[in-house]
């Protein structure tokens, strides 16, 4: 596979043909934020977190999503990008009902640790308030929509490394929410095994394991990794 | 002309209220109520949410008593379980209870109380609080405030913040108490000793001048509720509830929390957010009782302790079968911070409290829970339903201030009734009537799950709504 050679942040950086920008700023050490970026799935550039400056191209491109080229020309940190990123956040956060004070992910929030990195401080659109429900039909887990970004981590999951397909999305825009099976209370899904994926992969605190009580939920997404590694290249190290 | 007195909003209490003196036509007190008119509605937000989260949402009622809440959430939760915890847990609870019982009662007497009948009644608003005790008296207002401090660290040595720990839980609590935590605590304890007896020693002094303030500060007969023991000791987060009346009698013991609506109404005010629940058996207004402090005596035979335990017998040779004066809740408040500290002192030597196995594992097995445990101001009781998940369908709280909103009225219209003449609005009225809603030290943040403050202010009202005369004091 033919090396492709590209600057970051004015740094030189060669990176093997169809590696994503994040990919190669990764491995010369540079790290973007990312929220539905997650190692062992495929990316989807959900969030726009990792959104980047390609030279010669007025759009931003997520990182993620965007494969190297030669002699590409990134910038991963610029005062635009800043601003870019602190408002995917406030969106964020204004779109459902995120209450770090009482949440189980309080302290381990992907969500939050951004928030707090990026500096953002207040939120400058009004909050919607939406009314959505928990469920916590299922007997170990459970899922409030409150909490949850839509970054769909725990479909994929559920679909590339369980291959259950319980999690699913439904809906669009504003409505758009992840359900189970066809849109059934999780408790009473017939394909879910039970494994527990989709919790390890939620960056917030909208899957947790049932019980859970304000900061309790820290996830091992190690185990993730370490089942595609194990998949794909017959190498079992934990 | 018959006219109403309105005091808007009474400050040095936690939260926001108001107060209407109803005067007849010939401008004598006919009665007073004490208006709470700010609404958060905690019960309403907290439906849909699962019930393992309310011990840590509920706290946030209240930033002086978050601790209440959440050892009473945690108990609603135990309920729902149907789970007995471990008894570590239970005493962990029990010290971090103490801990906050200490904190408040020395926040309510030092910085909030004493103020006025250390400075006197009638020095101005400006230099009638905690500074102006600091400029009187540094050493006392100093000590007071590490009094406060040691109850503080207590919760924090447990729960790893002083404010909103989410550290008790629904089964049991989360983190066991530390050596180093344990050793911190016990080096507090002589000092913590020392300043309650201090201002207990003092406010003895000062109720020997006080007899007039005794007699007019809410002094009426009523019933009084309380945790008690099986013994009928004085308890403060486990045991069982027990009504007494003004002479003392028992009327109703050993009750269960969980079926409390057999012995509680509340009666909804139409002039205030304050639910007023009352003893069913004796229908409202009869029914009225008083809980905190003073009921936690009343109804208690000993407190366990013997420092104590002697001043509860000097305690209630103060009244005639119970103890009926308001103004006294400054007392028992002091006793119980004594109380407290002992008991401290007596948990700290259990080997219990080092133990790992702090946490009972279940699911949902009843759809209806009752908590209950003593808060500082008086018992408090977490109503939750839920559906067979554990998502709360329904949420009642009767909290301390509510229970004992009927007596306060009674209080202020007392008080008032002793000042006001004619057509006056006395200044010296005003600071007492405020200082007999104080007595109950009232959280109304709790009570009306409210916040907020505003400049106090006072308007006589006639009858048709016109504004016959304002007095503004900020
Ligand atoms: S539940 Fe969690 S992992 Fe799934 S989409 Fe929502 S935030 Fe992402
Ligand atoms: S991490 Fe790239 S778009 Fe989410």
């Amino acid at each position: 596979m033919a090396a492709k050679t590209l600057t970051i942040d004015g740094k030189e950086v060669s990176a093997a043909e169809g590696a994503t920008i994040l990919e190669a700023a990764s491995d010369a050490g540079i790290t973007l934020p990312t929220l539905c970026h997650l190692e062992g799935v495929y990316d989807v550039g959900a969030c726009r977190m990792c959104l980047v400056e390609i030279a010669g191209t007025p759009k931003l491109l997520p990182a993620c999503t965007t494969q190297v080229s030669e002699g590409m020309n990134v910038t991963t940190t610029s005062e635009r990008l800043q601003q870019y990123r602190k408002m995917i956040l406030e969106l964020l956060f204004a779109e459902r009902n995120h209450v770090c004070a009482v949440c189980v992910a309080n302290g381990h929030c992907e969500l939050q640790t951004l928030a707090y990195r990026q500096g953002m401080d207040h939120v400058r659109y009004d909050y919607c308030f939406p009314k959505w429900d928990v469920d916590i039909t299922h007997p170990l887990y459970g899922m409030d929509h409150n909490r949850c970004i839509l970054c769909t981590r725990c479909v994929r999951v559920c679909w590339h490394i369980e291959g259950a397909g319980t999690k699913n999305v439904a809906g669009r825009g504003a409505k758009a929410q992840i359900i189970t099976d066809l849109f059934q209370p999780w408790g009473e899904s017939d394909t879910c095994t039970n494994c527990g994926k989709c919790v390890m992969s939620c960056p917030t605190g909208a899957l947790f394991y049932r019980g859970a009580t304000v900061g309790e939920m820290e996830r091992d997404r190690s185990k993730l990794e370490f089942i595609v590694t194990a998949r794909e290249k017959k190498q079992w190290i934990p | 002309m018959a006219r109403r007195i309105l005091i808007d909003p009474v400050t040095r209490i936690e939260g926001h209220a108001k107060i209407s003196i109803y005067l007849d036509d010939e401008g004598n007190v006919s009665d007073a109520q004490f208006h709470v008119v700010e609404f958060r509605g905690f019960e309403k937000f907290c439906e849909g949410r699962p019930f393992t989260e309310l011990p840590s949402i509920t706290p946030r009622i209240c930033g002086i008593c978050p601790v209440s809440h959440l050892l009473a959430s945690a108990k609603a939760g135990d309920a729902i379980m149907a789970v007995a915890i471990p008894p570590a847990a239970d005493k962990l609870r029990r010290l971090m209870n103490l801990g906050q019982i200490v904190q408040s009662h020395a926040l309510s007497f030092f910085h909030l109380s004493a103020p006025d009948f250390l400075l006197g009644w009638d020095t101005p608003p400006p230099r009638r609080n905690v500074l102006g005790l600091i400029a009187a008296n540094p050493d006392l207002a100093r000590a007071g405030i590490r009094l406060r401090q040691f109850g503080q660290e207590i919760i924090e040595v447990l729960g790893g913040k002083k404010i909103h720990p989410a550290w008790a839980v629904p089964g049991g609590v989360r983190s066991p108490l530390t050596e180093d935590g344990r050793a911190k605590i016990r080096a507090w304890l002589p000092e913590a000793g020392a300043t309650a007896r201090t201002a207990l020693d003092l406010f003895k002094q000062v109720l020997k001048k006080h007899g007039r303030e005794t007699q007019i500060f809410g002094n009426f007969p009523s019933l009084f509720l309380g945790l008690v023991g099986p013994d009928g000791e004085w308890e403060h987060h486990g045991g069982k509830l027990r009504f007494t009346d003004s002479s003392g009698s028992i009327i109703a013991d050993q009750l269960e929390a969980r079926s409390f609506k057999d012995f509680i109404g509340e009666a909804v005010l139409a002039a205030s957010y304050l639910k007023a629940p009352y003893y069913k058996p004796l229908g409202y207004p009869d029914g009225m009782y008083r809980v905190g402090p003073l009921a936690r005596l009343n109804v208690c035979s000993h407190i366990g302790t013997p420092k104590a335990d002697a001043e509860l017998k000097a305690f209630k040779k103060l009244g005639r079968g119970a103890v009926t004066s308001s103004f006294l809740y400054h007392y028992a408040r002091l006793i119980e911070i004594i109380a407290c500290v002992e008991r401290v002192e007596v948990l700290l030597d259990d080997p219990d409290l080092l133990s790992e196995d702090l946490r009972a594992d279940a699911g949902i097995n009843q759809l209806e829970g009752v908590g209950v445990s003593e808060a500082p101001r008086g018992t408090l009781f977490h109503h939750y339903q839920v559906d067979r998940n554990g998502v709360i369908r329904k949420m009642n709280l009767i909290i301390a201030t509510g229970q004992n909103n009927l007596a306060m009225n009674q209080t202020v219209a007392q008080i008032a009734r002793h000042y006001v003449r004619g057509n006056d609005i006395p200044e010296a009225m005003l600071n007492r009537v405020e200082h007999g809603i104080r007595c109950y030290d009232p959280c109304l943040s709790c009570s009306t799950h409210a916040a907020g403050q505003m400049p106090l202010h006072v308007r006589l009202v006639a009858p048709d709504g016109t504004v016959v005369r304002e007095v503004t004091r900020s």
